[in-house]
C-alpha cells in the first residue's frame, strides 16, 4: 500500500425496484469493497436506495466540452429523427 | 468464561421489580455509553466517509439504548422515565461492561473496541431474538440488522489495519494489547445474568462463545494478526465497579439534565 490519497469513486443508487441507477455523487475509498460500504454510509442513510453501484472515477470517460458543438449541435435541426410524424392509435397508452 | 462475577447484591436487586430489570438496564447502559464514545468522533473522523460511518453506528446504538431504557422503566414500575435512567444515575449505578467506556484512543483503538463489542453484540441479539420475552425479542430483531452491519464494518477495518501499512499494523497491535483484556467481561455472566440464564430469559453465553471465537479467528487470520493469548478478563463494569473514564464521560453526557433539571428541547 502507499501513502497516497484513496482514489475517487462515483456512486449510483437505484431508489426503488424498476427504476434506473442514478448518479448521486462521489467519495474516496481504498477499494471496491470499501467504496460500497462508504456509499452505504454516505448516500443511503435516509432510505434513498435499494441498490448501489460504485465505479472508480478513472474508468469513466467523458465527452470533451470543447467538442460540444460538433458533438451535439447537429442534432438540433433534425426534427425528422423524432418519431412524431404519424398518428398513434387511441388504444396505445403511455406513448 | 464460566466463572461467575461477584456482585454487590444491594445495588442491583431492585425490590419488587421484574427480574429482567437489571439486565435490560445493563443492555441500555452498554449501548448508550458506546454510542456516546462514538459520538465523540463526530467531526474528528479520519476521513469524511468514516466520520459518517461512526456517527451512523453511534445513532443506531442510541436508538437501541432508548428502546431498552423505555422497557426498563416499565419493568421497574416506579415512575422513572428513560431520561431519568440515562441522565440521573451515577457512575456506580451504571452497569455497562468496562470495554465500552474505554476512551476512543486512535482509530485503531476505536476499531478494536468496536469489533470486540460487535462480535458479542451480534450473537447476543441473535439469542435474544429467539428468546421468550416478546419485548426483548422485538428490540433484538430490529437491532440485529444494524449490528450485522456494524460487525461487517469493524471486521473489515481490523483486516485493513492488520494487513495494511506498517503504521496501521503497529497501531492495531497496540490497540489489541490494550483492549483485548476487556472482552472477557462480555461473556462472563454476573450473578444476575446467571439467574436469568437459568430461567431461560437470557442466552447462555457459553453457547454463544463458539460463534464469537470462530469469527474472531477468521478475521484475525485475514488480517494476518496472530491470535492474542487469552488475557485474564478485566471484570467490574457490569457490577458497578468502573474505571475512572466513566465518571468523566457521564459528567459530559449528563451535564444539561444535572444543571437544568427537566430541561427539554
Amino acid at each position: 500500500m502507499n501513502q497516497q490519497e484513496w482514489p475517487l469513486w462515483e456512486v449510483f443508487i437505484r431508489s426503488k425496484q424498476g427504476l434506473d441507477h442514478k448518479h448521486v455523487g462521489s467519495l474516496h475509498a481504498a477499494d471496491a469493497a470499501m467504496a460500497m460500504q462508504n456509499a452505504r454510509d454516505v448516500y443511503t442513510r435516509r432510505l434513498e436506495g435499494v441498490s448501489i453501484w460504485v465505479v472508480e472515477s478513472k474508468h469513466i470517460h467523458a465527452s470533451n466540452p470543447d467538442e460540444a458543438a460538433e458533438f451535439f449541435d447537429p442534432a438540433a435541426d433534425k426534427v425528422y429523427r423524432h418519431p412524431t410524424f404519424y398518428d398513434v392509435p387511441d388504444s396505445i397508452k403511455h406513448m | 468464561m464460566s466463572a461467575t462475577q461477584p456482585e454487590q447484591s444491594t445495588a442491583t436487586a431492585a425490590q419488587g421489580a421484574s427480574p429482567l430489570f437489571p439486565f435490560v438496564l445493563q443492555l441500555a447502559d452498554t449501548s448508550l455509553i458506546l454510542a456516546h464514545r462514538l459520538s465523540e468522533w463526530c467531526g474528528h473522523g479520519p476521513v469524511l466517509e468514516q466520520d459518517l460511518a461512526l456517527a451512523n453506528i453511534s445513532l443506531d446504538l442510541l436508538g437501541e439504548a432508548r428502546s431498552y431504557y423505555q422497557y426498563a422503566a416499565e419493568l421497574e414500575g416506579k415512575g422513572r422515565t428513560e431520561d431519568d435512567l440515562a441522565y440521573l444515575r451515577s457512575a456506580v449505578e451504571y452497569r455497562n461492561p468496562l470495554l465500552v467506556e474505554q476512551p476512543n484512543g486512535d482509530f485503531a483503538h476505536t476499531i478494536v473496541r468496536q469489533f470486540l463489542f460487535d462480535n458479542f453484540h451480534y450473537q447476543l441479539l441473535k439469542g435474544l431474538k429467539d428468546g421468550p420475552d416478546a419485548r426483548l425479542a422485538s428490540i433484538a430483531e430490529k437491532s440485529l440488522k444494524e449490528a450485522a452491519y456494524h460487525l461487517k464494518w469493524s471486521s473489515e477495518w481490523i483486516i485493513r489495519l492488520g494487513d495494511g501499512t506498517d503504521e496501521s499494523r503497529k497501531r492495531l497491535d497496540k490497540a489489541i494489547a490494550t483492549l483485548w483484556r476487556f472482552a472477557g467481561e462480555l461473556t462472563t455472566p454476573t450473578a444476575t445474568e446467571s439467574q436469568l440464564q437459568e430461567l431461560g430469559l437470557v442466552p447462555d453465553y457459553v453457547a454463544l462463545w463458539p460463534a464469537i471465537q470462530a469469527h474472531t479467528a477468521h478475521v484475525l487470520a485475514e488480517a494476518t494478526v496472530p491470535e492474542p493469548p487469552a488475557p485474564v478478563a478485566q471484570l467490574g463494569g457490569k457490577t458497578g465497579r468502573h474505571s475512572e473514564h466513566l465518571g468523566y464521560l457521564l459528567a459530559e453526557l449528563q451535564y444539561l439534565q444535572r444543571t437544568y433539571p427537566g430541561l427539554t428541547w
